[in-house]
């Protein structure tokens, strides 16, 4: 596996920073983004991570990691928080944390599930629910850049209303953008949908645009066992297994 | 440092063990890895432990369930901030493997079938302090928890316990590894925090 450094990450300790809450949006009923304003943020590459630590009033501190859900930009961040049945960070990330509050914030974190601007071979994406998040963070890089490089991606969602970034992704969809977007619905689809719901699988993947040929970059993001779904089909395809990166989350990120 | 989240709570688990600091309980048994799972057999399962002058060693899987087994029950800790107790394995403790190796290397550079590798100091290998495990709580090791064989480390984070292990180098100077090179900490002590560069 090839090496991964990240510039401007490797010298120093990374310090706590406060990030005050600048804006919200809902992207289904149970996930909200977060638009951060943090004002010696160091700048990150799509893909990397933040860790969140918040404080109650009698000390006790809980942190957890996540996706960054966009491109680097000046003194703001965002994350997109999945809100999980009794965790304990992230109801109160999602329901309780208000504009103009602050938390404290760490990083940026990980430096091998990246894609960098500067890359020139084709890019393949594959998301399972939440896992769209570092991924769409790749895509809105690629637009921020002016990069053309080709953009592939599949975005499994249980239904139509658990998707995110909906209307960007529409735009994405149905514009001459170079990002070819493709949808899996796993229990119900929209009207007129012609795949009928259900788990992805190798014809999902093995469709004229996406193929193993000019060695694309793979990215996979989801839950565990569609991680190794995917992965592991890609691999039986013909992907070259170094070159697909997989980022996995199960339950307990709560 | 005086900054609060108002109306935030402590929700996790009550626990009389204490954990490392940043750490919470998990029931669950997350998987984090950064590629493919790959898919080995045991009939070309091999285990090599090569020294700084390229002396090898090697066990068959045949071989390595003939050595002495231990079944080491202990806590684990991830850099994701996640804790998980009395999680309990079976394998060989590092210092049969090591026993009657002539070395004079301090450190030990791990890989792994499908190309990951982590560093440690060799201390930090004998002394029961890790294994190499096969069976997590009762049942053959799954290959994305790293069967059929991984590396288990309990007292530094569990990204030194590499999974899917095929060969230890032992090496007079320290050479960083996968994550190491990416900005995580050379060491890993999670009871010092040592989850980044400079920690």
């Amino acid at each position: 596996m090839a090496r991964a450094a990240v510039p401007g990450r490797l010298a120093g300790r990374l310090s706590w920073q406060s990030a005050r809450l600048v804006e919200h949006r809902d992207e289904t009923p149970t996930a909200r983004t977060l638009v951060l304003e943090v004002l010696d943020w160091p700048g990150h590459l799509a893909g990397q991570h933040v860790d969140i630590r918040l404080t109650a009033d009698d000390g006790y501190q809980a942190v957890r990691s996540y996706s960054l859900a966009a491109a680097s930009d000046h003194h703001r961040i965002e994350v997109t928080v999945q809100r999980v049945p009794d965790g304990e960070v992230s109801p109160y990330l999602v329901d309780v944390f208000s504009l103009g509050d602050t938390v404290e914030v760490r990083g940026p974190l990980g430096g091998w599930f990246v894609w960098r601007p500067t890359e020139r071979a084709p890019v393949l994406l594959v998301a399972g629910g939440a896992g769209i998040v570092p991924l769409m963070a790749m895509v809105r890089a690629r637009s921020a850049a002016g990069s053309r490089v080709p953009f592939r991606l599949t975005y499994s969602v249980r239904t139509p209303q658990e998707g995110y970034y909906e209307e960007e992704l529409h735009r994405l969809q149905h514009g001459e953008t170079g990002v070819d977007v493709t949808y899996i619905f796993t229990r119900s689809t929209p009207k007129g949908f012609a795949r009928p719901p259900g788990r992805i699988g190798i014809r999902d993947l093995e469709t004229p645009n996406r193929s193993p040929d000019g060695q694309p970059i793979c990215f996979v993001c989801g839950p565990t066992g569609f991680v190794e779904l995917v992965a592991g089909t890609l691999v039986t395809m013909g992907y070259d297994p170094g070159r697909v990166k997989t980022e996995r989350f199960g339950p307990s990120g709560g | 440092m005086g900054m609060f989240s108002p109306g935030f709570r402590h929700r996790a688990p009550e626990t009389d063990v204490a954990l490392p600091p940043g750490q919470h309980l998990i029931e669950d048994f997350p998987v984090l890895s950064a590629g493919p799972t790959p898919q080995v057999s045991l009939d070309q399962w091999q285990l090599e432990i090569t020294t700084e002058s390229g002396q090898t060693h090697q066990w068959s899987w045949e071989e390595l369930l003939a050595l002495p087994q231990e079944t080491p029950t202990v806590d684990i800790h991830c850099v994701t901030s996640w804790s998980k107790l009395n999680t309990s394995w079976r394998g060989v403790s590092l210092d049969t493997l090591l026993e009657g190796i002539e070395t004079a290397a301090d450190y030990a550079l791990v890989d792994s079938y499908g190309g990951y590798t982590t560093n440690l100091p060799l201390e930090d290998l004998l002394g029961g302090q890790a294994w190499v495990v096969h069976q997590f709580e009762g049942e053959d090791l799954t290959p994305e928890h790293g069967g059929p064989a991984r590396l288990l480390v309990p007292h530094l984070y569990f990204w030194k316990s590499a999974k899917w292990v095929r060969g230890i180098h032992l090496l007079l100077q320290d050479e960083p590894g996968f994550w190491e090179t990416a900005g995580y900490h050379d060491y890993g002590d999670p009871w010092r925090e040592q989850r980044y560069q400079g920690d």
